[in-house]
C-alpha cells in the first residue's frame, strides 16, 4: 500500500511540476503577481510529494519488500539495517529519485529564502526549476520507475558488495547536494538571461548558493575518494577515472564560479562571465549524470545500463545545455558590464584564476570524453588515463597555486604587485628553507619532490599573509593584533582557510606520491617479513560467516624494533548472492601517515599474499578538504550575520560602495 | 614464446617480481612504465594497480625486457604492437590526438588574448578617475557621513 502511495505521490509531483513550468513564467511575462506567486505553492507541494515518494521507497527497502523489482534486485533480507536504508540510493532508480528529491529541495528553498527577490526574477527562477523538475520526474516515471511491482520473491539479489559500506551512506547524498545545488545558480543565470538584466541582488543571491553547492560537492568528492582508497584495496585515492572526473568537473568550474561571483558581488564586474560559469557548472553536473547514468562509461557507479535511458538523458542534456547556451549567445550582450579595474588588482588576479581553472576544466573534460568520441568516429580504442591528466593538469595547477597567496594581498581596482610580493618575502623564505631541508635530509639528489613540497609550504603559510598583514603585530603589539585577526571579516578568514586547505591537500598528495613504499610479499604461517619499516608477522587465518557474506580474516602482528605496535586484520569477503569478492584493507594511523595492508590471496599451502604500503602524510589529502569545507561554512555564516562585510583595512580602496 | 614463458612463470609464481632480478635503477624504470600501461581487461587501472592476470603478465614482460636491456621506447613499441594503442594510458601525440593534447595550450592562449589588458577598456585607468563634478559629489557624500 505504501508503495502505491509513493508511486502516486511521484505522479502528483510530476503534475505540479507541469504547473510550475508554465504559470510563473507567464505571470512574469504579463506582470501578473498572482500568477507569479504560484511557484511558491507548487515548489513546496512538489517537495512534500517527492519526500513522501522517497520515504515510501525507503520503507520498502527497510522492510525488504521483495515484491518491488527494484528492492529485489538491490537488497537482501540479511543485510545490516543501515545498508538496507542506504541501498535505497545504491541503484539507478533510487539514486535518481534522490537526485530529484534534492532538486525539489533546492526549488523549495527559493520560495523559503526568496522573499527579498524581485517578483519577476523569482518567478522566472522557479519556472526554470520547474522545467528541470518536470524533465527529471518524466525521466524517472517513464524510464526508471522504482515502484514497479512483481510477484513476491523469497530473497533479494543483494546490493553490490562494495557499496555495502558506511561511505556509501553519506557519499551520494553529499555529492548530489553539490551537483544539484548548482541547479539554483543555473536557474538564476537562465532567469537573468530571460529578463535581459542582472543586478546586485542577483549576485548577492547566487554566491551563497554556489557556496552551499560547492561545500557539499567538496565533501562528497573527498568522501568518495577516501571510500575508494579504503574499499577498493588498491591503496589509490584518485584514479582520474571518468566517473571521478564527472564530479571533479563541476567542482572545478564551481570553484571558478565562486571566485567570479565574488568579483561580481563586490565590484559589479565580470557579469557575463559569471552567468556563463553558472550555466556551465550545472551543465557539467548534468553531463556527469549523463555519463554515469547512461552507461556510456561503465563503472561501479553505473549500476545498470539501458540504451533508452541513455537516449533520454542525452536529450535532456542537449535541451538544457544547448538551450541555455543559445539563450546566452542571444542575450548576453544585453547585460551591461560594470566595475572597471586595472590588470594588477584583486579582480585581475581573480580573472587569471578563472582562466587557469577554466582551462584545467576544459582539459579534464577533453580527456574524459576523447576516448568515447574517438571510438565513435574512428572505431579505434585509445586510453586517456592518469599519466595524461597528470601531464596536463599539474602544469596548469602549479601557476594557480603559486598565485593563490598573492591574489588576496592585492587591493580591489588597482593593486600594488611589488608591495604584495614584498609582503610575501618571509613566506618565500620559509618555502625555500623547506625545499633545501627536504633536498638535504630526505631525498638527496632529487629535485621534483622538494620543489613541490616547497610550493605546498608556500601556499600553506602564504594563505595567512592577509590576516598577518591585518594584524600588524609589529605596529600594535600582540594583544591588539590578535583582536584585529579575530575581528577580520569572514571572507578574509574563509579565503585564508580554504587556500590553506588546498595547500594541505597538495602537501599530502606530493608526499605520498614521492615517498610511499609498496611491498608485495608472500607470508608463511608464523613467519615474518620486513616492510615499510616494520616487521610484520603472520599469526594465522580465520573464516567466519557474517550475515550476507563469508569472510576470511588474517591476523598479522605489526612490530617495530621487536616491540608489538598493533595487530592488523585485513580480510577478504565473499558475497554469495552476487558471487563477488571484496577486500577489506587494514589501515593504521601513525600521525598523518598510514600503514595500509591489503590481503591478496590466501593460498592453498597456508601462505598468504599481502600488499603492504607505507603512505606518508596521506591523511592530509582529506584533511585539507575539511579545511575547505570549514572555510566555506565560515563564509556562509559570516554573511548570514547580516552586516554587509566591507573591506575595512586601512589600505583599502575607499570607493567600495 | 617469451609471453608464454612469462605466463607460465606468473601462474607458478604469483609474485613474479622476485624473478627478473633488476637493480634499483631498473626497478625504478619498471615502476614508471607500470604506471603508463593499462591493464587491458580492467576498468581503468594501470598494471601497477591491478592484480589481474593480464597485469601480472604485463609486469613480467616489462621486467623481462628491461633485464634484456631494451629501452623504455622499445618496450612500449613492443606492447603497442601487441595490444594496440589502447594499452598506453597517455596516448602519443599525433594528428589524431592533436586536439586532446593541444586543447590546454589553445585555450590558455585564446583566453589570455581575450583578457589581455588593453584589449578592452576595462584596463583603461583613465576612466576610473573621477571628473570634477563627481569629485564634488563624492565630497558632499563624505561630509554628510
Amino acid at each position: 500500500m505504501t508503495v502505491e502511495l509513493g508511486h502516486f505521490a511521484l505522479v502528483l509531483a510530476l503534475a505540479l511540476s507541469v504547473v510550475q513550468s508554465i504559470v510563473p513564467f507567464f505571470g512574469a511575462q504579463r506582470g501578473n503577481a498572482r500568477l507569479m506567486a504560484v511557484g511558491d505553492v507548487t515548489s513546496n507541494g512538489i517537495l512534500v510529494f517527492t519526500t513522501l515518494s522517497f520515504a515510501a521507497l525507503t520503507y520498502a527497502y527497510a522492510t525488504s519488500d521483495f515484491s518491488l523489482v527494484n528492492v529485489w534486485q538491490n537488497s537482501h533480507s540479511q543485510m545490516p539495517f543501515l545498508f538496507k536504508l542506504t541501498g535505497t540510493w545504491g541503484n539507478h532508480e533510487g539514486s535518481m529519485l534522490l537526485w530529484v528529491l534534492i532538486l525539489a529541495l533546492f526549488a523549495a528553498a527559493v520560495s523559503w529564502f526568496g522573499g527579498n527577490l524581485p517578483l519577476s526574477l523569482r518567478a522566472n527562477v522557479q519556472a526554470v526549476q520547474g522545467w528541470l523538475l518536470l524533465t527529471f520526474f518524466a525521466f524517472i516515471i517513464f524510464t526508471s520507475n522504482p515502484f514497479q511491482r512483481q510477484a513476491l520473491a523469497p530473497e533479494g539479489q543483494d546490493l553490490n558488495p562494495i557499496l555495502q559500506d558506511i561511505g556509501l551512506a553519506i557519499h551520494p547524498p553529499m555529492l548530489y547536494l553539490g551537483y544539484v545545488g548548482f541547479s539554483i545558480t543555473f536557474a538564476f543565470a537562465v532567469a537573468a538571461l530571460i529578463e535581459g538584466r542582472i543586478d546586485s541582488v542577483w549576485a548577492r543571491w547566487v554566491r551563497p548558493w554556489a557556496l552551499v553547492a560547492w561545500l557539499f560537492l567538496t565533501a562528497g568528492i573527498s568522501m568518495g575518494s577516501y571510500w575508494a582508497y579504503y574499499e577498493l584495496g588498491w591503496g589509490g585515492w584518485w584514479f582520474w577515472d571518468p566517473v571521478e572526473n564527472a564530479s571533479f568537473l563541476p567542482w572545478l568550474s564551481g570553484t571558478a564560479l565562486l571566485h567570479s561571483a565574488l568579483v561580481m558581488e563586490k565590484r559589479d564586474a565580470l557579469k557575463v562571465w559569471t552567468v556563463l560559469l553558472a550555466i556551465l557548472t550545472f551543465s557539467l553536473s548534468l553531463l556527469g549524470t549523463f555519463l554515469v547514468r547512461s552507461g556510456v562509461l561503465t563503472s561501479v557507479h553505473t549500476f545498470t545500463s539501458d540504451p533508452s535511458r541513455g537516449l533520454f538523458i542525452l536529450t535532456i542534456l542537449s535541451i538544457f545545455v544547448g538551450g541555455s547556451l543559445t539563450l546566452f549567445a542571444l542575450r548576453a550582450t544585453r547585460l551591461e558590464q560594470g566595475g572597471l579595474f586595472a590588470p594588477i588588482s584583486r579582480e585581475g588576479s581573480l580573472v587569471v584564476n578563472n582562466l587557469l581553472i577554466a582551462t584545467a576544466t576544459a582539459t579534464v573534460l577533453m580527456g574524459t570524453l576523447y576516448p568515447v568520441v574517438y571510438e565513435a568516429i574512428t572505431g579505434g580504442k585509445i586510453s586517456v588515463g592518469a599519466p595524461f591528466f597528470n601531464r596536463t593538469f599539474i602544469p596548469l595547477a602549479i601557476p594557480l597555486v603559486l598565485l593563490m597567496p598573492l591574489g588576496p594581498l592585492l587591493a580591489w581596482k588597482k593593486g600594488d604587485l611589488l608591495g604584495a610580493m614584498q609582503r610575501l618575502t618571509l613566506v618565500a623564505g620559509f618555502s625555500l628553507l623547506a625545499m633545501v631541508l627536504v633536498m638535504a635530509f630526505i631525498s638527496p639528489g632529487k629535485w621534483l619532490a622538494p620543489i613541490a613540497i616547497g610550493i605546498a609550504v608556500w601556499l600553506m603559510i602564504g594563505s595567512f599573509a592577509e590576516l598577518w598583514q591585518r594584524a600588524g603585530f609589529g605596529k600594535v603589539g600582540a594583544g591588539a593584533g590578535l583582536r584585529r585577526i579575530g575581528g577580520a571579516p569572514a571572507t578574509v578568514w574563509s579565503t585564508a582557510l580554504s587556500h590553506f586547505g588546498v595547500g594541505v591537500t597538495m602537501l599530502g598528495i606530493v608526499v605520498v606520491t614521492a615517498y610511499e613504499t609498496e611491498d608485495a610479499v608472500v607470508l608463511q604461517p608464523r613467519a615474518s617479513v620486513e616492510a615499510a619499516g616494520f616487521t610484520v608477522r603472520y599469526d594465522g587465518a580465520r573464516r567466519t560467516n557474517v550475515a550476507n557474506y563469508e569472510e576470511t580474516i588474517i591476523d598479522l602482528a605489526v612490530m617495530e624494533d621487536g616491540d608489538l605496535v598493533t595487530f592488523a586484520r585485513p580480510s577478504k569477503r565473499f558475497y554469495p548472492a552476487r558471487q563477488m569478492p571484496t577486500s577489506e584493507a587494514a589501515i593504521m594511523n601513525f600521525g598523518f601517515s598510514q600503514l595500509y595492508i591489503a590481503l591478496g590471496e590466501a593460498n592453498a599451502d597456508g601462505s598468504v599474499s599481502v600488499r603492504i604500503w607505507w603512505k606518508p602524510f596521506v591523511t592530509l589529502i582529506w584533511l585539507g578538504t575539511i579545511f575547505m569545507v570549514i572555510a566555506g561554512a565560515i563564509s556562509l555564516v559570516g554573511r548570514r550575520s547580516g552586516v554587509p562585510r566591507k573591506m575595512k583595512s586601512p589600505k583599502a580602496v575607499p570607493a567600495d560602495a | 614464446m617469451r609471453s608464454l614463458a612469462a605466463l607460465f612463470l606468473t601462474v607458478l609464481f604469483p609474485f613474479a617480481a622476485a624473478f627478473a632480478a633488476l637493480n634499483d635503477a631498473q626497478e625504478e624504470r619498471a615502476e614508471a612504465l607500470f604506471n603508463e600501461l593499462r591493464c587491458v581487461v580492467c576498468q581503468n587501472q594501470s598494471i601497477a594497480d591491478s592484480e589481474a592476470g593480464v597485469a601480472q603478465d604485463l609486469r613480467a614482460i616489462v621486467r623481462d625486457q628491461i633485464a634484456a636491456g631494451r629501452s623504455d621506447g622499445e618496450i612500449l613499441d613492443f606492447l603497442v604492437a601487441r595490444y594496440g594503442e589502447f594499452v598506453l594510458l597517455s596516448p602519443p601525440l599525433d594528428w589524431r590526438t592533436i586536439l586532446l593534447w593541444g586543447a590546454p595550450f589553445i585555450l590558455l592562449v585564446a583566453g589570455g588574448f581575450i583578457i589581455w589588458p588593453g584589449r578592452r577598456d576595462t584596463g583603461d585607468l583613465k576612466t576610473m578617475e573621477l571628473n570634477a563634478e563627481e569629485e564634488a559629489r563624492l565630497k558632499k557624500l563624505l561630509e554628510r557621513e
